[in-house]
């Protein structure tokens, strides 16, 4: 029972992390998915070996409550994060119609450097850095 | 339970939930979020008070007692940091409202501010690593929120990349959480303080450096800092100052309070030394390589944790004091520096160095606010960076970490430097381009919002006083340190006799 969940929280944190890695952004918010849910059977297990009774009326012993309580809380948080994640990607993609996750603003830099070494003029690249106004 | 413990999260909290249902009125919502802000101030500097002598004021809600219920905890340093952390709260969220750009008459900013105030405060005065996910969740939520709240592809490009790698940390932070209950069978600090002695010493590293992870990614400490000089510049300005204030600074207090209590080796820590040196230096040649005053601000950040992880490293009195001292100190300066920021975005619609360009005759006033922090950041004497960067570096020089010491003083001049090219920049000379609003440069009248203008020029006049008030804060940082390097005080009074 014990190896079957070791070997689930493993596949979910290796899948989590492979999808984490791509970048279309709707692979990424299902890679999160995974590695959240990794993340709570990980919590269940650390209470300990499976079979115990849950907490209930006197006569013990018991499974241990503290785990569960925190898997609870956690799959709660995950869930509201996820939403708001999924309506970011949302708009992402009502914005730039793409759901490949860009560049970030050195590498674009750096290449717009390179493309226009020969001219000896470095890319205008201020309104990408600048502040959050630009529409 | 002492009501000081709760009202530095509840009165924030309670405010968010009563300004959620006032959506037509944002006057009413302004008032009650001051009213709050300036609440836990109260509470906060109370607070500070009755723990300034070294004692640890402990609550158990729901009268539950350690290790079994949720403990709140405040020794010096958690009140240190929850009383100034408390005021840029409310300096911040004034220059919010006098702010046009910031569009905080819009449902709900304020709201999600004020949540975001309650999530740092729970950080501060949480008691057990769970509720510390939990009050960062809160505060992360909060702030991934405002970082888009303009919803421009720029923000929500941007914010994503923040957003992904924050949730990546706490999957991380939920993971360590359990390898450590599943090692020690509970997850209260006190009560683990004692419990992971007797667990098998490689696992204890392995659990100390999986939490390193988590809260340098949280820190932005080398080499996890690269999120964050993309992500904060795009947000609003008074957003970006909050979180260059504050956010990054939860994570350095969770460093150092996970490395005090349950992690350390009760001596100079080689790794953190490092990490430190490497910290300072990429971040101040990134700073150097930017021509925009936000990123290039944004850089610095990265490169100033680098400093508050070398007092930690250090692991001495002297080490951990100036460390305090040294966070104190940040907090304002780069607060009141993304404030300047902002005003100058908000006079010429661009931060953008090559658009800027002859502001001192413009806006002495300007480049009198922006000058003070600048030089202060750098460390020039008599301004609050010497005088935390000296403690620092009289601390490194008595343990002989005499690298990382030289480091940092090379890293300051470093700092000056990119000072002095945003001075160049924005205040001398002309603009290589025009600015979106040219008359920015050269209209004279022009006048800023006075609430823009207040709260900057008070935290100013706050880092001045900060030197003025040096001797006494620094012995305030001794005592915060004293407990932080001899945590049974700590385990006591939370564990109970």
């Amino acid at each position: 029972m014990i190896v079957v969940m070791v070997l689930a929280v493993a596949v979910l944190y290796g899948a989590g992390a492979y999808l984490l890695l791509q970048r279309n952004l709707s692979r990424i918010v299902i890679g999160l998915g995974l590695l959240g849910h990794g993340a709570n059977l990980l919590l269940l297990m650390a209470g300990g070996r499976a079979g115990a009774a849950p907490l209930a009326g006197t006569d013990g012993p018991f499974a241990d409550p503290l785990p569960q309580a925190l898997a609870l809380t956690a799959i709660v948080i995950t869930f509201g994060v996820s939403a708001f994640l999924l309506a970011l990607a949302y708009r992402s993609w009502v914005l730039t119609r793409s759901d490949e996750v860009e560049d970030d603003v050195e590498d674009r830099r750096i290449a717009a450097m390179i493309a226009t070494r020969g001219e000896g003029q470095d890319s205008d690249d201020e309104n990408d850095a600048g502040g959050g106004d630009s529409p | 339970m002492s009501p000081l413990l709760i009202l530095p999260i509840a009165l924030p909290l309670g405010t968010a939930a009563v300004t959620i249902g006032l959506v037509r009125w944002p006057r009413v919502r302004r008032t009650l979020g001051v009213a709050a802000l300036t609440g836990t101030i109260v509470s906060c500097v109370v607070l500070l008070v009755q723990v300034s002598d070294g004692s640890v004021l402990v609550g158990h809600v729901g009268s539950v007692v350690a290790p079994i219920g949720i403990t709140l905890v405040a020794d010096a340093f958690s009140a240190i940091l929850l009383t100034i952390s408390a005021i840029m709260l409310l300096a911040v969220f004034v220059y919010a409202v006098g702010s046009p750009k910031t569009d905080e008459t819009r449902a709900f900013f304020h709201s999600v501010y004020l949540i975001l105030a309650a999530g740092v405060s729970a950080s501060f005065l949480t008691g057990d690593l769970f509720n510390l996910f939990v009050a960062f969740e809160v505060t992360l939520t909060a702030s991934y929120v405002l970082i888009t709240y303009g919803g421009s592809r720029l923000q929500i490009r941007h914010g994503m990349t923040y957003v992904v790698i924050s949730l990546l940390a706490s999957t991380l932070f939920i993971t360590a959480v359990g390898l450590v209950y599943a090692a020690t069978g509970t997850v209260n600090m006190a009560d683990l303080a004692t419990r992971l002695a007797d667990i098998d010493p490689g696992l204890r590293s392995a659990l100390g450096v999986l939490f390193l992870v988590v809260f340098g990614i949280k820190a932005a400490i080398f080499p996890l800092f690269f999120w964050l000089p993309d992500s904060y510049p795009v947000a609003a300005s008074p957003v970006t100052a909050i979180f260059a204030g504050l956010l990054t600074k939860v994570g350095v207090y969770a460093i150092i309070r996970t490395h005090t209590l349950l992690f350390g080796e009760g001596g100079p820590s080689t790794l953190l030394l490092a990490v430190a040196g490497l910290t300072m230096v990429t971040g101040v040649l990134g700073a150097i390589t930017q021509n925009d005053v936000k990123r290039i601000l944004s850089f610095h950040i990265i490169s100033q944790i680098g400093y508050m992880i070398f007092g930690l490293g250090l692991y001495t009195l002297a080490g951990l004091a100036a460390a305090v001292f040294y966070i104190v100190h940040h907090i304002i300066v780069k607060t009141t520096l993304f404030l300047v920021g902002g005003l100058i975005e908000e006079r010429t619609g661009t931060a953008a160095l090559r658009r800027l360009g002859g502001l001192l005759h413009t806006s002495p006033l300007l480049a009198a606010l922006f000058l003070l922090p600048a030089l202060s950041l750098a460390g020039i004497p008599p301004l609050s960076g010497f005088v935390a960067k000296l403690a620092l570096i009289e601390a490194g020089f008595s343990i002989g970490a005499n690298l990382t010491v030289g480091v940092a003083i090379v890293v300051s001049a470093l700092t000056l430097f990119s000072m002095t090219k945003i001075w160049s920049g924005v205040f001398w000379g002309a603009a290589e381009l025009p600015p979106p609003n040219p008359e920015g440069l050269d209209g004279a009248s022009l006048r800023f919002p006075r609430l823009m203008v207040v709260p900057t020029g008070f935290l100013v006049l706050l880092s001045i006083a900060f030197v003025v008030a040096a001797a006494p804060l620094y012995e305030l940082g001794e005592v915060a340190a004293a407990s932080l390097i001899d945590p049974d005080g700590y385990i006591a009074a939370v564990m109970g006799p």
